[in-house]
């Protein structure tokens, strides 16, 4: 019994047999499990300057006006539905990688950000987010008055 | 049924993932749904951040290969935070085992997603080729 609760906890082989596997996973980094089976939709780059912040998002095949963006302090959500696509009454399907249906993502930014300065493009299925750093939040250099 | 399904999936295509070697840049692979109808074979590709005259679309004996350039939007004054896309070359590799109308092939890009129609060569035009050779 003891043994077994043991074994479930840290079995030496399994933790050796798992190897390959995260190596393969460094070295290929190609794989498809990898590449299109483990991503969270969509992709999302986050590029940060000092007080402005791009956010793109991969969002193929989306109406611009299905995308929903919440900016909430320094939470970002991006909202949107895309659609099935029907071809025909007829129609078989071989292989279907490319999800459909609903999505939603939240990201926490590098600061918080001002809502209202929010400015979204969607372009080639990317969209891009542009934020900006509310004012308040800014460094302020304040000068230090002598005292007459 | 599940036998007839597989039957279908054998005779429409079968996917070939290959890894390029004429390239140094990060090969993607882009997401892809095959369906097909009574008229024609379609593949639905995934490619965000491409421009439509950087698709190249190449159909040799019975191979297909769609590759794409993948740009990345440059932007000033800001520095990469979080990463999880890049520029690169979507690669994906196909071999057709149904004959297809090779001048009827169609291809748009519409934001950011690839529809590739493949029309099916109709029986009675396959028939008259065989008369014609015998």
């Amino acid at each position: 019994m003891l043994s077994t609760s043991f074994r479930k906890h840290w079995d030496p082989w399994q933790e050796l047999n798992r190897l390959p596997v995260d190596m393969n996973r460094i070295f290929s980094g190609l794989s498809d499990a990898v590449r299109t089976g483990a991503q969270v939709f969509p992709a999302m780059n986050v590029l940060s300057g000092e007080d402005r912040l791009v956010v793109t998002a991969e969002v193929a095949g989306v109406n611009a006006d299905d995308i929903d963006i919440t900016v909430e302090g320094d939470m970002l959500t991006i909202k949107g539905n895309r659609p099935v696509e029907t071809l025909g009454e007829d129609e078989k399907h071989h292989r279907r990688e490319r999800g459909t249906g609903e999505f939603s993502r939240t990201l926490r930014l590098p600061f918080e950000v001002d809502a209202a300065q929010t400015e979204a493009e969607y372009a080639q299925g990317v969209l891009t987010v542009v934020l900006h750093k509310p004012e308040a939040s800014k460094p302020k250099k304040i000068t230090v008055k002598r005292a007459s | 049924m599940t036998q007839t399904q597989d039957g279908l999936t054998k005779s429409c295509c079968t996917a070939d993932k290959t890894a390029t070697d004429k390239t140094t840049e990060e090969v993607l692979n882009p997401r892809v749904d095959i369906s097909e109808t009574n008229e024609a074979l379609i593949l639905t590709v995934d490619m965000p951040g491409v421009a439509e005259e950087d698709v190249d679309i190449t159909l040799h004996k019975q191979v297909l290969t769609i590759e794409a350039k993948k740009t990345e939007r440059s932007h000033e004054g800001v520095n990469p935070y979080y990463i999880e896309h890049s520029a690169g070359l979507y690669q994906r590799r196909f071999k057709l085992t149904e004959e297809v109308d090779r001048d009827g092939i169609d291809a748009t890009l519409k934001d950011g997603v690839l529809r590739l129609t493949l029309p099916k060569v109709k029986a009675e035009a396959a028939q008259k080729i065989k008369v014609m050779t015998a």
